[in-house]
């Protein structure tokens, strides 16, 4: 099969293939290319390689089911994904969620944001040749994923923001492993502005390269920091603020000419801020009184006492569910529609419980939204992350449609590389930030 | 195995020993495992001290094929060409559930498990598995390089 | 111009075009007929009412009815922040809409997205082909009617 560019190209220019198995190509890609010497003359992008069926596996699988499957999209911040899809169902449902739940996904957020900038940078620098910058991002993002862990269990695809609320609450600890987590990170921002702002290697490679002006961005639809290099202002969480960002202080960096150095910049800037709006978030986040261990009884011992009186002490449950039990239910998940597991103690000790965790999980059964589509969108690390969602009234969605923010990022990069010499391949894909999850679906 | 004596097997000691800490790897990075390949090679996991860290971006210079994250059937054929690439001796490690059996992913686009496709040699759960858990599969690599025999047929009297 | 006015002063422009418009959680949807989508699209990119962006284009599979694909555009308008959802219904037997190509650039590739999934054409698209799929694959993966786990390997799978 003959591609287009097979077909177009002169006969005496060279056809080269990046193929999707490349390191500087983050994962599955392929750019074709026609040269003559190092000047390209044309170019042809491929992508689909990582294409999973995202799409198709959500209409089969039940509204709750299917959270996992966000998690892999944008797999560098998921958590982003999940609280799109959250706040979609959310909406189509139309319940609100607690405060401290609006809380905990906000730190969540900023947290999968700062780490979704490390790894694009870190990737982007490393392909540059600036090893040690990769070095240094990487661990500064292994305490950010220590808190996301000691909170959710996982590093990286929690699952952990649910429809309603969050799954559980924080983990005792989790300040000073914030505290670690932001302090470490500001270093290691500080260490690489030094390492690359004045670099004149940096500058050379990335200053006026993958240049686009406004009108272009907005026509391609760009959205997120790529967007915001251009000069534009838009960000969803200005826009249409939701959660709480309304309530918080933060500026949008803005950068001016739209060129590789610019999207470098408006990222390195926007860590500073989602730091900043961490720890404003975990200032207002109030602490909890840890549960007294030694008081509490396993479930048989309280279905037994359960027949003649009601059990006076807590429930004893496994390791991996602290943070959601029944106490904190009310604080952590909505109280307005089951659109969350049953609490384990009902389920463990009252045949009530049991039913209710049942029909939560049968298909048929669950959470069954209203007839209708709805579409609602949330700032990711690469722009406006939106669902939509058009449901029939059953359990499962009848199309489930994912707005991915690098899809149309990276439909502008044939118009970028065009005219430019294959080593500017390399710093323009990577400041787009491509992630094959969230481009192929 | 006949032709094989004392001399045979500490050689063949000698030379898994060699292989099994100078392991070049050609990672085939898809997806999400990605991230925590990324992390297991960095400096808090890191993998250079069990002499597997030089990462070699041609397969032709490489003897370990860390497969990382779902094979599509788009990618099944650029996955054939790259361990066809490979000079032997070449090891297969199949990182993360999707590389191990389709993963999460049963659907017309992800292939089920690439050994459906390549021979695979240790296979790595997890969706991502954690850096410790790709460090023991590399140690189940190094165990299994060690031990495997040359091909002493040649010496075999009469 | 208000968020009251602007549904009625579009349907003043585009009468003909327009079936319906509806509100639901929030969100503004207009219906419009296929043949009028080109006008009602280049009439909206415009002043006055500036929707510069074209932030999705997809399609829906209605696999019952007669009208079977239906396609949702959802601009946005960065001046104004207002968002718009436009749907189009096209049967079943010859689904082809125009395209917006010359509007909007993204429209390219999400055109060849919806065309390799639903296998809905495009008129004027400079080069619809494949994107997500790859050739040799038969039959588009997001209808109803294509199984959800039919895989077409490109070589022999072992078992």
């Amino acid at each position: 099969m003959e591609s287009r560019i097979q077909k177009e190209a002169r006969p005496d220019t060279m056809l080269l293939n990046m193929g999707p198995s490349h390191p500087a190509m983050h994962g599955t890609f392929r750019i074709m290319l026609e040269l003559e010497g190092e000047k390209i003359l044309n170019a042809e992008v491929e992508i689909g390689y990582l294409h999973r069926g995202f799409e198709k596996t959500c209409e089969n699988k039940t509204y709750f089911n299917l959270l996992p499957y966000t998690d892999r999209l944008n797999y560098v911040s998921p958590q982003i994904n999940n609280l799109g899809y959250a706040m979609t169902m959310e909406k189509m449902l139309g319940i609100a969620v607690p405060e401290r739940a609006q809380q905990i996904r906000v730190l969540m957020s900023e947290l999968s944001r700062v780490s979704d900038h490390l790894t694009c940078l870190a990737a982007m620098a490393m392909e540059n040749g600036a090893f040690t910058v990769f070095l240094y991002m990487m661990k500064a993002r292994e305490f950010l994923w220590d808190v996301i862990e000691f909170t959710s269990g996982s590093r990286m695809t929690t699952s952990y923001i649910r429809i309603g609320g969050v799954r559980a609450d924080l983990s005792e600890g989790w300040r000073d492993s914030v505290r670690t987590a932001v302090v470490e990170t500001r270093r290691v921002l500080k260490d690489v502005h030094g390492l690359l702002d004045k670099n004149q290697i940096f500058l050379n490679r990335t200053r006026g390269i993958g240049a686009i002006s406004k009108e272009d961005a907005l026509s391609y639809g760009w959205t997120g920091p790529c967007l915001r290099s251009t000069g534009t202002l838009y960000d969803v969480r200005k826009a249409q603020p939701y959660l709480i960002y309304d309530r918080l202080d933060f500026d949008v960096p803005l950068g001016e000419h739209g060129d590789n150095y610019d999207r470098y910049m408006v990222r390195m800037r926007e860590m500073e801020q989602s730091l900043w709006l961490i720890e404003q978030v975990a200032g207002l986040i109030e602490d909890k009184k840890p549960r007294a261990k030694a008081e509490e009884i396993e479930p048989t011992e309280a279905v037994r006492i359960g027949r003649l009186q009601k059990p006076l002490q807590k429930i004893r449950l496994s390791p991996n569910l602290e943070g959601s039990e029944k106490e904190r239910y009310p604080e952590i998940l909505t109280g307005d529609a089951p659109v969350a597991v049953p609490p384990k103690e009902d389920t463990y000790t009252t045949m009530e419980g049991l039913i209710s965790h049942f029909l939560f999980f049968m298909k048929g059964y669950g959470i069954r939204p209203p007839k209708g589509d709805v579409y609602f969108s949330v700032e990711g690390g690469n722009g406006e992350v939106g669902f939509y969602i058009v449901s029939d009234g059953t359990d499962r969605p009848y199309r489930l449609h994912l707005r991915a923010p690098c899809f149309h990022i990276i439909s502008a990069i044939e118009q970028l590389i065009r005219g430019r010499f294959v080593a500017d391949i390399v710093p323009t894909f990577g400041s787009m930030n491509m992630i094959g999850g969230e481009l192929d679906r | 195995m006949s032709g094989t004596d004392f001399l045979t097997t500490r050689f063949d000691t000698a030379v898994g020993w060699a292989r099994k800490f100078s392991l070049f790897h050609y990672p085939f990075i898809t997806a999400c495992c990605g991230m925590e390949y990324m992390s297991t090679a960095c400096a808090h996991f890191d993998i250079d001290r069990f002499g597997a860290g030089l990462t070699r971006f041609s397969p032709r210079q490489a003897d370990l094929l860390l497969v990382v994250g779902t094979v599509s059937h788009k990618l099944a054929p650029v996955l054939k060409t790259v361990y066809e690439q490979m000079v032997e001796p070449k090891w297969v490690i199949a990182f993360g559930a999707c590389a191990v059996s389709g993963g999460i992913y049963q659907n017309y686009a992800a292939v089920q498990g690439i050994d459906r496709i390549i021979p695979v040699d240790v296979y790595i759960p997890g969706c991502p598995p954690r850096p410790e858990m790709v460090l023991d599969g590399l140690l189940k690599l190094q165990e299994k390089i060690q031990k495997q025999p040359q091909d002493w047929r040649w010496r075999r009297k009469t | 111009m208000e968020k009251e006015n602007l549904i009625e002063e579009i349907r003043k422009r585009f009468p003909a075009e327009i079936e319906s418009d509806i509100e639901t959680l929030g969100d503004q949807i207009l219906v419009v007929r296929r043949e009028g989508l080109i006008a009602v699209m280049s009439g909206l990119r415009a002043a006055p009412f500036d929707y510069a962006v074209l932030l999705d284009l997809t399609c829906v599979d209605f696999l019952a009815t007669e009208n079977r694909f239906e396609m949702v555009y959802h601009l946005f308008s960065l001046s104004r922040n207002r968002r718009l959802r436009i749907k189009a219904s096209l049967p079943a037997e010859a689904p082809v809409v125009d395209s917006l190509v010359g509007l909007w650039k993204n429209a390219d590739w999400l055109e060849r997205e919806v065309f390799d999934m639903f296998g809905v054409g495009f008129m004027g698209h400079p080069d619809l082909r494949r994107i997500l799929m790859y050739e040799g694959f038969e039959g588009h993966p997001l209808r109803k009617s294509y199984p959800w786990r039919k895989e077409q390997p490109l070589i022999p799978m072992k078992d």
